[in-house]
């Protein structure tokens, strides 16, 4: 863990959880492994505080336990899955692309289970059905059956699976759902689960409750399949379900492939290129670096016939694709281009392409003037964005007899980017955190006003009040306030942005270093 | 070689002036405070993408964030007592123990020593209002109210009418407010006691603890 990628950890768990999961989160962190005893000790809280936040960390999958170091007999060991904590940043792109794909249903259903870490498939069922009914014109309601039907076909396309069932030496009684397993004290991966992606039996009817609606709908007790012998109604107590992060990175990096085709290409080469990886997308695993190699016969039947591809251009198509350079894996050049201008970029884009060459034959190829030329090199090569090579001539050094080649690594390159990224957006949210601390005055008295103002409306007061405590805010007061939110707007779209980067760039990493 | 080696010796690729020292001269000396907290920036950054998308993305972001500081996952140390009990303290914040947990995860799944037990209500002598048994957040409404009931109903003897008044209300203002407040005590619902709105009620408490940095105004 750098030191960007901690304080960047601790800024969002204060942002989520609060103080107190921050300090506790950064100082288990920072130690690796903890535990419960030696983490209160250290971090100075109390104990129950301290049990507190790791049940909650543990509730959202950021922390995991295991036998420490003494063997089953021993206390238990905890440590912090950082990248967990890192996904945070992207939680809106993943209710967005769920709410694209599954509609209202799926988004609301992948928030809930986001915002809660991990839930049963009833209770899910239940909340996200009151959610709708809430938003739903007076009379209607949600029925249950629809949500079901949009829990299964998320799960079906694997964005969501079951927690991994857990066997530790601490566990106690309810054994009830489990065959014995042998004593393994660490939660097991999911995948390795073979019911990962089985639904549960249950037997939920009933629609969603308006506040105050005294409609039963309760369900018929009935055991699920699994025979779990504690008898709830709902008959899956017991099977939690968590976001599948995996599968989430898998469609954002097949997306990231068609836009990048279609826009070197056209539009016609980027729908073959969504065929071939969705027609690819079960066989594949995860971090693959090539798909599965698919015969030019199976991608014409795969496509979708509003195009109208005749088979000799899906050849010629298939043709270029292969004969491009560009091989769609790494965008790495593309960050250069903000900090340096887009002169520099075009140096370093070049040289991703040419791989090594001379100063000379840098000049030459980017057209840029000789003396631009040598500026933009050192100021890349002093930012550790270019490496220089030598090729000498003579056994000496010397010099006039040696080559010196320009040339740029590209996995070191992608590494130091991304810790940029990570400073980046830590930056962006301490910038944000104090913009708000330093209005917070205002802020609240704004906050007052309308909850007065709420009020007000509410017990149907007259238009002449409601002004009179809208004016309780001065003009100067509203610029500020509008400004103020302006600018937590920016910064919160940067961040955003910033995590879009910082998913080609850690997709990139992991991919490179994969075969190893 | 040793022909061109000499035509060629004075002479540099770049401009030497750059350099800021010519032939000869001492190296200057280093710079001796730190680089500027914001130096100025050669090229304007790329500006931020805007859309549908990216709105909506950014409204995402916004109740994310929000709505979490309501969960119960946001935890906040609770407040050391100062010097005395106050009268108001009856009617401040509900009551912030670390030692209850305020949702009930499956115990199951973590090691035992984790596990915080709910303590059960009870009276204390200035006549709090209980803490009911946590129940997950996503039992029926119904379940709830009747295992409150329950739970009432077995502290029947102990409880003093006034405090069963207070639940049925604050039940009825639980379902009101939704499932986010149900652990939640509001306090501007207290009828009985007072008539005043408690969020606007300031004890003084806060009064002179900050701004003792600022020594610009005059202190009267």
């Amino acid at each position: 863990m750098t030191a960007q990628e901690v304080r960047l950890c601790g800024l969002l768990l204060q942002e989520h959880f609060g103080d107190v999961v921050e300090k506790v989160g950064t100082h288990l962190i920072r130690s690796g492994v903890l535990t419960l005893r030696a983490l209160a000790h250290e971090t100075k809280l109390p104990l129950d505080l301290v049990k507190k936040s790791l049940c909650v960390l543990m509730q959202h999958g950021m922390c995991a336990f295991g036998a420490g170091r003494r063997g089953p007999a021993g206390p238990v060991e905890y440590h912090i899955i950082c990248e967990r904590i890192l996904h945070m940043l992207r939680y809106p792109r993943y209710i967005y692309t769920a709410k694209s794909l599954y509609g209202d249903t799926g988004e609301l259903i992948v928030e809930e289970i986001l915002q809660r870490g991990q839930m049963t498939m009833s209770s899910t069922v239940k909340t996200v059905a009151d959610r709708l009914t809430h938003n739903m014109p007076e009379g209607q309601s949600m029925d249950y059956s629809e949500v079901v039907s949009a829990f299964s076909r998320l799960v079906e396309t694997h964005f969501l699976q079951r927690c991994p069932p857990m066997a530790s030496a601490e566990s106690s009684s309810s054994g009830a759902d489990n065959t014995p397993l042998p004593a393994v004290t660490q939660p097991t991966e999911p995948e390795d689960h073979p019911e990962c992606y089985k639904l549960p039996y249950i037997n939920l009817t009933g629609q969603g409750k308006r506040r105050r609606s005294s409609e039963d709908g309760e369900a018929d007790p009935r055991a699920a399949k699994k025979a779990k012998t504690d008898s709830s109604e709902r008959g899956d107590e017991g099977i939690y379900w968590q976001v599948n992060f995996q599968r989430f990175h898998l469609h954002f990096r097949d997306q990231a492939i068609i836009s990048a085709v279609s826009c070197k290409l056209d539009q016609t080469s980027s729908e073959i290129v969504r065929t071939m990886l969705r027609m690819s997308e079960v066989t594949t695993p995860t971090h693959a670096a090539f798909t599965q190699a698919l015969s030019a016969n199976e991608i014409f039947r795969a496509l979708p016939s509003s195009y109208n591809i005749a088979r000799p251009i899906l050849d010629q198509y298939l043709t270029l694709l292969v004969d491009d350079p560009m091989e769609f894996v790494g965008k790495t050049g593309d960050s250069g281009g903000g900090m340096f201008g887009s002169r520099s970029a075009r140096i370093f884009r070049l040289l991703l392409r040419k791989r090594h060459l001379e100063q000379k034959q840098v000049e030459d190829f980017a057209m840029v003037p000789a003396k631009e030329a040598k500026d933009m090199l050192y100021t890349l090569l002093s930012e550790n964005l270019v490496q220089l090579q030598e090729i000498p001539k003579t056994p000496d050094y010397a010099p006039s007899r040696t080559f010196y080649l320009y040339t740029v690594n590209q996995l070191p390159t992608a590494r130091l980017l991304l810790q940029h990224c990570y400073k980046t957006v830590g930056n962006l949210i301490e910038r944000r955190l104090y913009e708000t601390k330093e209005n917070k005055r205002l802020l609240e008295k704004s906050q007052r006003i309308e909850a007065i103002l709420a009020s007000l409306q509410a017990t149907g007061a007259e238009a002449a009040q409601l002004t009179e405590v809208e004016e309780m805010i001065t003009a100067p007061e509203r610029q500020q306030l509008e400004s103020l939110r302006h600018h937590i707007n920016k910064l919160d779209s940067s961040e955003n942005q910033v995590d879009e980067t910082i998913f080609l760039l850690e997709s990139y990493i992991n991919s490179t270093q994969a075969p190893r | 070689m040793a022909g061109s080696r000499g035509r060629g010796r004075s002479q540099f690729t770049f401009n030497v002036d750059a350099l800021g020292f010519g032939r000869g001269d001492s190296l200057p000396t280093s710079a001796q405070t730190p680089s500027p907290l914001f130096p100025p920036m050669q090229f304007r950054p790329v500006p931020l993408q805007t859309g549908e998308e990216v709105d909506y993305m950014l409204a995402l972001k916004q109740e994310l964030r929000a709505s979490s500081k309501n969960l119960p996952f946001h935890i906040k140390a609770a407040r050391t007592k100062t010097d005395v009990a106050r009268y108001s303290d009856k009617y401040q914040n509900g009551e912030l123990k670390n030692n209850c947990i305020e949702w009930s995860p499956d115990w199951s799944r973590m090691p035992k020593e984790l596990c915080i037990k709910v303590r059960k209500p009870r009276k204390t002598a200035i006549g709090a209002k209980p803490q009911l048994k946590q129940k997950p957040k996503v039992a029926a409404k119904k379940e709830e109210v009747l295992q409150k009931l329950e739970t009432l109903e077995k502290r029947e003897e102990e409880q003093h009418s006034e405090e069963e008044e207070d639940e049925e209300k604050k039940k009825q203002n639980d379902e009101e407010e939704g499932p986010d407040a149900d652990e939640d005590y509001d306090e501007e619902e207290i009828e009985d006691e007072t008539d005043y709105i408690m969020s606007y009620f300031d004890n003084g408490e806060d009064f002179g603890a900050d701004s003792d940095d600022n020594m610009d105004e005059a202190v009267y």
